[in-house]
């Protein structure tokens, strides 16, 4: 039965079915169930922003709270779904995952590859992305293009509850390691989501909106700006086809050239920083692969190459806009073949 | 709104998730005497396609809506008068005409109900009048209550109308009470018990319309009539292609050219209706569930069973309905009917012919409801 619930409560409910149907899935991380742990308070927290609140009391201690250091249980996570557990570990803020890049680069994303396929590493690393949240600079990046360039990983940033719960159950269920990023600003964001459990596949963006004028690629919190830049335009004549790339690794290039094939024109959106962007990804690859389809130049629209800014006014001009999509969209209008 | 002799044409609402429409293309000039059920324009949907049936008669004065303009349900389309009606007149009525607000709560609140039947929750709709015979909608294989969108409400006008998501389909639960056509109009017999319809006019769509007979032959008092549209149960043969196609796509990308094969248009094939399936499909045990009922009814490309023949000297009353360009089960089956049955083929319908001709549809189910 579909309700709208939460991307919070997609979450939840998509750890809450994969504990009750496979009993080697565990959680693990900071504050995830009651922070100390004192006697009759263990599910007082449900970690930073009460995502996992509730499970503890119907999965006891397949929860794990760990202590303050990432490169520890992140280590023992990968080591855990090496030996045939297939744990979630979750970092608070994907800005953490600094401190254990050998677990996650040189070992999680590795093994299958130097032990000749035999190894299986199904672990699934969640953490909170994005800025908009008043976080500073330490607590609000968008790093997809970190994980999107190492093989052996796979990235998924979901843009809604639906895909939120479907793409995690998947990442749960596969057996690749999986970073799986969560946009805080869609936190509290709802929409309609089944109460059965649906695995939703890697590797399938879905196209949000129909339009014949202009592409938009993009992903995360950025699809719902790239859908204010189509009502807007939509109201001038100009019809923006949006792609949601859902999964940028495995990534779908597929339904991206078929729309540019039909648009002619493309506009890549990207909350990341514009260098070695997921943006700059698409953008060469079409360039590549469907040069003779495009009938103007292909715009970026990401944050800038900055840190991300503390001052609120700052932070909010440092996030791509939904007024910056429609100028992009019309500068590759007005360029090139009509 | 009501201005002397000016009679309004507004966008429709089919199905209770439509909020807009898109003009396709208008299928008559201005000038031109309409009459009621008349074709008058194209509409899409985010779902899909249709013509918009003429409500009322009359002289279509003005075309209002334009060819690919976007509009909300109950937005002006067009406008009926008679030629004694003034342009100026015409024109204020254009002027002044505001869209009502969508009918929050009025249509959309009670739009499903659940019930559990042997543990399964049923999504069910029901609509129309509160006395009178209800007629029944059955779905077909991988379908759902949604097939009906066109004709639930126009029945509704005149008749109880009762649509429900068999188990194991739409926003049921994932689950079949077995998966032969005798366990599942068992199933549907029970659900009828639980919301208290001792007695239907049951309307069943290919694996839907077997599903109907076998209930007609099984629970004879509980069919007040019967009408098979594209109906499996009266024929062997099957397109195996479209079923393993349907059953094993897992992508946009496969899924696409099996669902178009239900259209006589492929192009009334939208995104939105390839999502919902897919979202459908993927939900865990739709899969297993799918190729256990293909495996049980479709083995081999053939139908395991064919009620609809065993109906001769039933007494049933029955209408047979067909698209002529069915490409899942042949339109020759139509012929195949017990003596007595009502046949119409329609041309230009493939196997969704109750949305792919709706109009001539509704006007076929009208009819026969009229005579039972």
């Amino acid at each position: 039965m579909a309700r709208k619930i939460s991307m919070k409560q997609a979450i939840n409910e998509a750890l809450d079915q994969e504990m009750a149907r496979d009993p080697s899935v565990i959680v693990m991380g900071e504050d995830i169930v009651g922070g100390a742990g004192g006697d009759g308070e263990r599910d007082a927290w449900g970690g930073v922003l009460g995502v996992t609140k509730g499970l503890y009391a119907r999965h006891g201690d397949r929860l794990l709270d760990t202590p303050l250091s990432e490169s520890a249980y992140v280590g023992a996570a990968i080591g855990a779904a090496a030996c045939g557990m297939r744990p979630v570990a979750e970092l608070m803020f994907v800005d953490f995952m600094g401190v254990c890049f050998d677990q996650i680069f040189n070992q999680a994303a590795k093994f299958k590859y130097m032990f000749g396929g035999k190894a299986e590493t199904p672990v699934v690393i969640r953490a909170m992305c994005g800025a908009g949240f008043r976080a500073a600079a330490q607590h609000s990046q968008m790093l997809t293009p970190l994980f999107t360039h190492i093989p052996g990983l796979k990235v998924v940033c979901p843009s809604t509850p639906y895909d939120t719960k479907g793409l995690l159950i998947q990442s749960i269920r596969d057996n690749d390691p999986v970073i799986f990023l969560e946009h805080k600003n869609l936190y509290g964001f709802e929409g309609e989501v089944p109460e059965a459990s649906y695995a939703i596949p890697f590797g399938e963006a879905n196209v949000v909106r129909d339009g014949k004028h202009a592409t938009i690629v993009t992903y995360g919190l950025m699809v719902h700006r790239a859908l204010d830049a189509a009502a807007t335009l939509a109201k001038e004549g100009v019809e923006l086809e949006v792609i949601d790339l859902r999964t940028l690794s495995p990534l779908d290039l597929d339904t991206v050239l078929e729309s540019v094939e039909k648009t002619g024109r493309l506009v890549c959106v990207d909350e990341a920083n514009p260098r070695c962007s997921i943006a700059c990804d698409i953008s060469a690859q079409v360039v590549q692969q469907a040069f003779k389809a495009l009938k103007g130049p292909i715009e970026m629209v990401t944050a800038p190459h900055t840190p991300v800014p503390f001052s609120p006014v700052l932070e909010d001009l440092y996030i791509p806009s939904a007024a910056q999509i429609v100028a992009a969209v019309k500068r590759t209008m007005a360029g090139g073949r009509q | 709104m009501a201005t002397a002799g000016i009679t309004p044409i507004v966008m429709p609402k089919w199905g209770l998730e439509m909020r807009e429409g898109t003009i396709a293309g208008w299928l008559v000039d201005e000038g031109t005497r309409i009459e009621v059920g008349q074709p008058i324009l194209d509409v899409e949907t985010d779902k899909i396609s249709n013509a918009v049936e003429a409500p009322d008669p009359g002289l279509l004065r003005r075309r209002v809506a334009k060819e690919g303009e976007t509009l909300p349900v109950k937005a002006l389309l067009g406008v009926l008068a008679e030629p004694d009606v003034s342009d100026a007149d015409i024109d204020a009525y254009i002027a002044a005409y505001e869209v009502p607000a969508a009918g929050e709560g009025e249509d959309e609140a009670p739009a499903f109900t659940w019930t559990t039947v042997d543990g399964i929750k049923v999504r069910h709709a029901r609509r129309g009048p509160e006395t009178g015979t209800p007629v029944l909608f059955i779905h077909g294989f991988g379908g759902d209550l949604g097939n009906w969108l066109f004709n639930l409400d126009a029945i509704a006008e005149g008749a109880p109308v009762i649509a429900l998501d068999l188990p194991g389909h739409g926003q049921s639960d994932p689950r079949l009470p077995g998966a032969t056509l005798a366990d599942l109009a068992g199933f549907v017999a029970k659900f009828l018990d639980a919301i208290e319809v001792p007695r239907v006019h049951a309307v069943g769509h290919s694996m839907g319309g077997a599903i109907a007979a076998r209930l007609a032959l099984d629970q004879p008092s509980r069919v007040a009539s019967l009408v098979l549209v594209n109906s499996a149960g009266l024929g062997g043969e099957i397109n195996a292609a479209y079923i393993e196609g349907f059953v094993g796509a897992t992508s946009r990308r496969e899924l696409k050219p099996v669902v178009e094969q239900l259209f006589a248009d492929p192009s009334l094939v939208t995104r939105q209706l390839i999502d919902e399936l897919l979202k459908y499909k993927r939900l865990d045990g739709v899969p297993e569930l799918l190729q256990a009922l293909s495996a049980s009814l479709f083995a081999g490309g053939r139908q395991a069973e064919q009620p609809a023949l065993a109906l001769e000297g039933s007494g049933v009353p029955l209408t047979v309905v067909w698209g002529e360009a069915d490409q899942v089960i042949p339109a020759a089956h139509a012929r195949q009917a017990p003596p007595g049955a009502k046949v119409k083929v329609l041309p230009g319908a493939g196997h969704m012919s109750m949305m792919e001709k709706a109009s001539d549809f509704n006007a076929l189910l009208r009819g026969h409801l009229a005579e039972c």
